[in-house]
């Protein structure tokens, strides 16, 4: 996934990709900050990339807001940590959970670098305000994050959160054939991706 | 044997009601948690292991650290330490069995605890927790349990258990070992990231264990007419100091790395205990209490004079128990999690159903600990011993 950072900033404050994702995955909305779900989120420069970020970064970056998501890194340590392999990662490189395995030991949140993963500290479903029939709900007590939208992938659809935006900031596609879009897309521009030094392998891009 | 523990003084009785009574209250907010869910603790999305798993971990250690008795009685044959082993095996028994029940009261599906059987998973590092801690409990019930039961017989432990008793000794460096690699091992936790991790946790465990250890042997000599002997406190004793001292060594060698570096990243949770960070200071007044009393008990238990004065010595060992229980349990498990990978930070405090659910599990565990250390004495005093 290639995220341009330059049209969300263009169109900021813009949430379309973050309110299509969360709805449709009945994602909860909880008041309580530590309670909080989240599938995709924004946050500052220095918070997205706090390897990156310094005291005198340019002023366009200043106020830029990242989309954050589950990176569905090449070496996933939530993956390598998780005792029942209730998450786990698919053959297309897409990082899945199956929350119906999970023991809620959160060891995956304690080794995901990228903060991507939430807990349900309670039951989720009283937060939900418009149920989406089509997707289940989750119960306590269970990990969940970004699935990359697999069960729309497997009727060819675009993820959501790319189809909502209108401004074509999201693109998706297949890092491992040379001549998909997104790697003409990674050729043709300068991207960052989050804490390349843990060796994670991020799979989510950003335009500057 | 177990009839042992069905006859005791009124004394006895007490102690036992009283354990199972809190047990119950614990079990009582336990069925509240299981209700409303993980939600009743302090626990968060940013701090995400908490107080169950820093009670745990500084458990671990308490078991792991009987190996400090085994070692010497069997391997060098160090006769003083014969009455004592037994007692350090069945410490072991008790604190396994609360490490068991805080991973039990800690994961959010408890009916689905047993997924980790189900389908296992060797590259998980909670898989080999899984096996040594269940291990090592089964070692010190065995070892334990047929040495007893050999004084009870008079005579010496079979000749079968022996290969038993060399198992658990690596055996309980693997759980500390296991327990520590559950931490270390994760890219971007900084504060976790260090090879150094296994040897502090074992250099701690050696300290808090034997100290603990010492704390009851001096309960139990109180009200029985049990005395280990004050050579074996003695050594004991010894064997605390150099552990405290490499304790404290290690947390030195944590900081030189920090700081010396100057690689902020590696500075941020080491700030955030004992300066705070950003005005988020909570841990603060923890942290200087657990380091100046194990500073203090260092210093004293180097000195021979009050290392050496057995009246003084059970308070020293509380000095390096209350110690190194809030630096290995709450300030390394919420340390950690402090600041958080976006480098914000959320801080953390147990809840007050948290905390009596964990006194209910401590006091299953120190429940064990009365009933086995009963039979134990129960057995010595029918064979003459005490």
């Amino acid at each position: 996934m290639v995220i341009d950072t330059r049209v969300c900033q263009k169109y900021a404050p813009c949430e379309d990709c973050i309110h299509a994702c969360h709805h449709l995955h009945n994602v909860p909305q909880i008041p309580y900050k530590k309670h909080e779900v989240k599938w995709i989120w924004k946050d500052e420069f220095e918070h997205a990339f706090p390897d990156t970020a310094h005291e005198y970064a340019n002023e366009v970056l200043h106020g830029r807001e990242f989309l954050l998501l589950c990176n569905h890194c090449e070496h996933p340590p939530c993956v390598r940590v998780c005792p029942t392999q209730a998450t786990f990662k698919r053959e297309d490189g897409i990082v899945m959970m199956d929350m119906h395995r999970c023991i809620g030991c959160r060891f995956c949140m304690a080794a995901c670098p990228y903060g991507s993963r939430s807990f349900n500290w309670r039951d989720p479903r009283p937060f939900i305000k418009n149920p989406n029939p089509r997707y289940p709900t989750r119960m306590k007590g269970v990990v969940e994050k970004c699935t990359f939208c697999t069960e729309r992938l497997a009727e060819g659809k675009l993820p959501a959160c790319a189809e909502a935006c209108k401004h074509g900031a999201i693109v998706v596609g297949d890092l491992a054939d040379p001549n998909s879009e997104i790697n003409k897309i990674l050729r043709e521009h300068f991207t960052l991706r989050r804490k390349v030094h843990l060796g994670t392998g991020p799979s989510v891009f950003y335009i500057i | 044997m177990l009839e042992k523990a069905l006859v005791g003084s009124k004394k006895y009785y007490a102690l036992v009601f009283f354990l199972a009574a809190i047990f119950l209250v614990g079990f009582f907010f336990f069925l509240k948690q299981l209700k409303f869910g993980l939600g009743i603790t302090g626990m968060s999305r940013d701090v995400s292991w908490g107080f169950y798993v820093a009670q745990f971990t500084y458990l671990v250690g308490v078991a792991a650290s009987a190996v400090m008795v085994v070692l010497p009685y069997y391997l060098h044959n160090y006769k003083d330490y014969g009455k004592l082993t037994i007692f350090g095996e069945f410490l072991a028994i008790g604190a396994v069995t609360m490490c068991l029940l805080f991973i039990v009261v800690d994961i959010g599906q408890t009916h689905r605890l047993f997924n980790v059987l189900l389908h296992p998973t060797p590259h998980s590092m909670l898989f080999y927790d899984m096996i040594v801690l269940n291990g090592y409990l089964l070692l010190n019930l065995i070892c334990g349990w047929t040495a007893l039961h050999a004084v009870y017989k008079g005579t010496k432990y079979p000749s079968w258990v022996k290969p038993f008793i060399y198992l658990s000794i690596p055996w309980a460096f693997s759980i500390h070992t296991v327990t520590a690699f559950l931490y270390a091992g994760l890219p971007g936790r900084h504060f976790w990231l260090t090879a150094v991790m296994a040897p502090r946790f074992l250099a701690s465990a050696f300290c808090s264990g034997p100290a603990l250890l010492l704390i009851l042997i001096y309960i139990v000599k109180a009200f029985t007419r049990f005395d280990p002997g004050e050579k074996a406190i003695r050594a004991l004793a010894k064997t605390i100091t150099y552990a405290l001292l490499a304790n404290l060594f290690l947390f030195g060698c944590e900081l030189f790395t920090s700081f010396y570096s100057g690689i902020p990243g590696h500075q941020f949770s080491i700030k955030y205990l004992f300066a705070g960070l950003h005005g988020h200071m909570k841990l603060v007044p923890w942290m200087w209490t657990a380091y100046a009393l194990m500073l203090v008990a260092a210093v004293l238990l180097v000195i021979p004079q009050t290392r050496n004065n057995l009246g003084l010595l059970p308070l020293l060992c509380v000095l390096v128990v209350i110690g190194t229980w809030i630096d290995k349990g709450m300030g390394l498990i919420v340390g950690g999690f402090v600041p958080n990978p976006l480098e914000r930070i959320t801080e953390y405090m147990p809840t007050f159903p948290e905390v009596m659910i964990s006194v209910g599990i401590y006091a299953a565990g120190f429940l064990i600990i009365t009933v086995l250390y009963k039979i134990a004495i129960s057995v010595m005093e029918s064979r003459g011993l005490i």
